[in-house]
């Protein structure tokens, strides 16, 4: 495994190739860039024909162990691991212990063992069992066993322990790579806790920094963790304290104004629920990410929400806190939708015989119209979250690209200010 | 006016089976036809391209839920049903009047038609024979079917007669009331319950009105076998060889092996798709129940001969894992059911064109009763088209 930092700029924000990954080292991503969200190694709502339809679709699958853990007997006694398990024997897995498209509840961990929720309930992982799961799943890249369970009320004794205990966790994470035979060859993420305590944070960062692992987990950044204004500091305080030849991951930060906030300060990798929530909550990702560009090759094309508001007058001083700017949402509820996006339930998409997204060449657009999706939405039709699915993906990773762009010809300010642009 | 073509490719020289081609608006079609039920527009989670990749030719929509929603109004300004859910194949849409006697229960039947209460406004609707068409002009379908009386097939009675000729007094003002004959094809439904003199009757009249085809209705509601096959085979003597046949409701693959036999070109069913997302995938022995415990270490494909999608992916230990849980468990069922049904329906039309029908037959019962205990009714179906099932 190799991560390649190849940036040309001076301008905040790091490009880089991450590489040799997988069973035969042969994947690589590009980065800045995200891995794809899948709940048991299937995409939400898509068969793998419909995902391989889709176009940049992450070389990384995401497995939150939640999703699997209830199967690891059966997927010891498979004997090939997750990805073969799950049809998809060739992509490149990264296994994280909770499940970032879903809330954890709080209040469960203990001192030897950290609790995830599967469909059948609690589960509790203590180390060993946490990384026997690892054994029989056979990831190419995990998260070492954290407990992140450190809400914004938490005393700094609770924050002190979550701290300690995720580095005694990441110490037998290594450990296992000596013992078993089976982990020998898994690369082990670190995981930085400490919530909103600076001093924990460092500490936390510094700690795992001295240990070899693989890349960096920024645990607990995301949105509801912590306060907007300290968020933004300690993220860039811990990225300081790590050093940079190594990837750095930022779990459930998704919205597009974070994510671009989030790379400049140096982050690398983020994961794909943001799309997926999107979809759970029956809207359409329609912010703009691209930039008119003088290149004919240029092959994004300029997106277009088709709200009659701009998305500036409700956004906070921050640039994007939640808020409806449709106003009118006649079905009353403002949901945690977020400006991004386009609830297409709406009473006023019934008639709408316009595609999603005026230009997008992903499946839904081309061949589907808002009308239709309403229709299915208020029908309680499966297809609703399978087309949504399909084009919410297929903007997210296409935003990502015109990260990279952006980054290559020094155009971030630009690409800001377009994805905060509505007409 | 009918604006279908029937080819007849080949006629079984034993049994009632033919294979035909089957030209409609949008799509040539191939009978034997399975038509899989896309209720509101839409088929369990599938794309319509990956129900053409299954190859699907024609599909069925239900009047009384897309009347209700989106709404016939807003399907004409979508230009039909095939713009608004961008299909590009055949279509057809039943009448309507069955599924709100089935799912309303406030459901009444007078001469005028059926009144119901909409179950979204609470108001008064009344649902005439000219209602129903007019609305499935909307929907803009390939095949229409008219109004009818439906009566349970257990029913018995004087109420029996009165719905089979209420049904023929409706057909007729279906066949006025249409105004699109060159565009869509109205079917004629027979009723007539399980009684022969009734049955016999009703397919009299309604060829008399030929009609551009002609379903057989009123069956497949857990009546007896025995009767079942009895009333199919009196149809389809009576109604004419270049005519499309139409057995409404039918779907399991014994039965449509038996229909094929006896004469009839179409079929459709919810089954398949409905089962898939109970975790039920169907397999030529009957069906394999995914969420039950003695397939979570089954690291076979459901089928080993199934070449859908899913079979070459998927191993049941993983389809038991997601079953119930991920929604891409019911998709992921639904494709290999409905390849499953187009696949049937592939060989049966196969074996007609070579004339090994009747082998065809026993194989297939052979398959799905190894021990040779073949219910009466089998037996009886199929030695009436002088398959002997014990040779
Ligand atoms: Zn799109
Ligand atoms: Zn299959």
């Amino acid at each position: 495994m190799k991560f390649n930092l190849h940036n040309t700029q001076r301008a905040p924000g790091r490009l880089a190739t991450f590489s040799e990954l997988g069973r035969h080292g042969n994947t690589s991503m590009e980065t800045p860039g995200c891995l794809l969200y899948t709940r048991c190694g299937s995409a939400p709502n898509l068969s793998h024909d419909l995902l391989s339809g889709i176009e940049g679709v992450p070389l990384v699958t995401q497995i939150p162990l939640p999703t699997i853990v209830e199967s690891s007997d059966v997927l010891e006694a498979f004997g090939q691991g997750v990805a073969a398990f799950s049809g998809r024997p060739d992509t490149v897995v990264c296994t994280c212990t909770q499940d970032p498209g879903k809330s954890t509840p709080t209040g469960f961990n203990d001192k030897k063992s950290v609790s995830v929720w599967a469909a059948g309930g609690r589960k509790k992982l203590t180390l060993e069992g946490f990384l026997d799961l690892q054994e029989v799943l056979q990831p190419d890249l995990m998260e070492a066993l954290s407990d992140g369970d450190t809400p914004a009320d938490s005393s700094s004794k609770r924050v002190k322990k979550s701290v300690d205990r995720t580095l005694e966790f990441l110490d037998g994470c290594l450990d296992a790579k000596q013992s078993r035979q089976e982990l020998r060859d898994v690369e082990v993420l670190g995981v930085i806790e400490g919530s909103e305590l600076l001093e924990e944070r460092l500490r936390s960062a510094r700690e795992t920094a001295k240990r070899p692992v693989a890349g960096y987990v920024l645990d607990g950044f995301h949105e509801e963790s912590m306060e907007e204004r300290t968020r933004w500091s300690i993220m860039k305080a811990v990225l300081n304290e790590i050093p940079e030849d190594k990837p750095r991951f930022l779990p459930r930060v998704g919205r597009p104004d974070e994510v671009l906030r989030a790379v400049e300060l140096g982050v690398d990798i983020f994961d794909s629920t943001f799309p997926y929530e999107a979809t759970e909550r029956g809207c359409a990702l329609v912010f703009s990410y691209a930039l008119a560009s003088p290149l004919p090759n240029d092959a994004v094309s300029r997106h277009t929400p088709a709200s009659a508001s701009s998305v500036d007058d409700c956004l906070g001083d921050d640039g994007g806190t939640v808020c409806d700017f449709d106003g009118q949402g006649e079905n009353g509820d403002l949901n945690s939708r977020t400006v991004y996006e386009m609830k297409l339930s709406d009473q006023r998409f019934v008639e709408d015989f316009t595609a999603v997204v005026e230009g997008c060449q992903c499946y839904c657009c081309v061949n589907h119209t808002r009308a239709y999706i309403n229709h299915l939405i208020n029908a309680k039709e499966l297809l609703a979250g399978v087309l949504l699915m399909i084009h919410n993906f297929h903007h997210f990773f296409q935003f990502f690209q015109s990260v990279r762009k952006a980054l290559r010809d020094g155009t971030m300010q630009r690409l800001k200010a377009e994805i905060n642009k509505c007409r | 006016p009918s604006a279908l073509s029937l080819e007849i490719l080949a006629e079984c020289s034993t049994t009632k089976a033919r294979t035909c081609k089957l030209e409609l608006p949008h799509q040539t079609v191939d009978t034997p036809v399975f038509m899989p039920v896309g209720t509101q527009g839409t088929m369990k989670g599938l794309t319509t391209s990956q129900l053409e990749q299954l190859n699907c030719q024609l599909i069925l929509g239900n009047t009384y839920h897309l009347g209700m929603r989106p709404g016939p109004e807003l399907l004409e300004k979508a230009g039909g049903l095939h713009k608004f859910m961008n299909w590009k194949r055949a279509l057809l849409t039943d009448s309507g009047g069955f599924q709100m006697v089935s799912l309303l229960e406030l459901a009444e039947i007078t001469e005028e038609g059926v009144k119901f209460q909409s179950p979204y406004t609470k108001e008064e609707m009344l649902l005439t024979p000219e209602k129903s068409v007019e609305i499935q002009a909307n929907i803009g379908a390939d095949i229409i079917m008219q109004l009818d009386d439906v009566v349970h097939s257990l029913t018995t009675g004087p109420r029996v007669e009165e719905a089979m000729y209420r049904s023929i007094r409706w057909l007729d003002r279906c066949i006025a009331a249409q105004k699109r004959p060159r565009e869509q094809n109205l079917f004629a439904i027979i009723q007539g319950g399980l009684d022969t003199r009734l049955r016999t009757i009703c397919a009299k009249e309604m060829v008399k009105r030929d009609t551009p085809g002609y379903a057989i209705g009123g069956l497949s509601g857990g009546e007896e076998k025995d009767y079942f096959w009895k009333m199919v085979t009196l149809s389809t003597d009576i109604l004419p060889r270049e005519k499309p046949r139409y057995c409404m409701g039918v779907g399991y693959a014994v039965d449509l092996v038996v229909c094929c036999a006896l004469g009839v070109d179409m079929y459709d069913c919810v089954f398949p798709t409905r089962t898939a997302r109970f975790g039920s995938a169907l397999v030529k022995t009957g069906q394999l129940h995914l969420n039950q415990k003695q397939y979570a270490k089954d690291f076979r494909p459901i089928d080993e001969n199934c070449d859908c999608s899913t079979c070459k992916q998927h191993t049941r230990a993983y389809l038991n894992t997601i079953a119930g849980r991920e929604s891409v468990a019911c998709q992921l069922i639904s494709v290999h059911n409905l390849k499953f049904q187009m696949d049937l329906m592939r060989d049966i039309r196969q074996a007609i064109i070579d004339d090994r029908y009747p082998a065809f037959i026993k194989d297939y019962m052979k398959t799905v009763y190894p021990a040779g205990d073949y219910p009466t009714w089998l037996r009886d179906s199929l030695a009436s088209v002088n398959v002997d099932l014990n040779s």
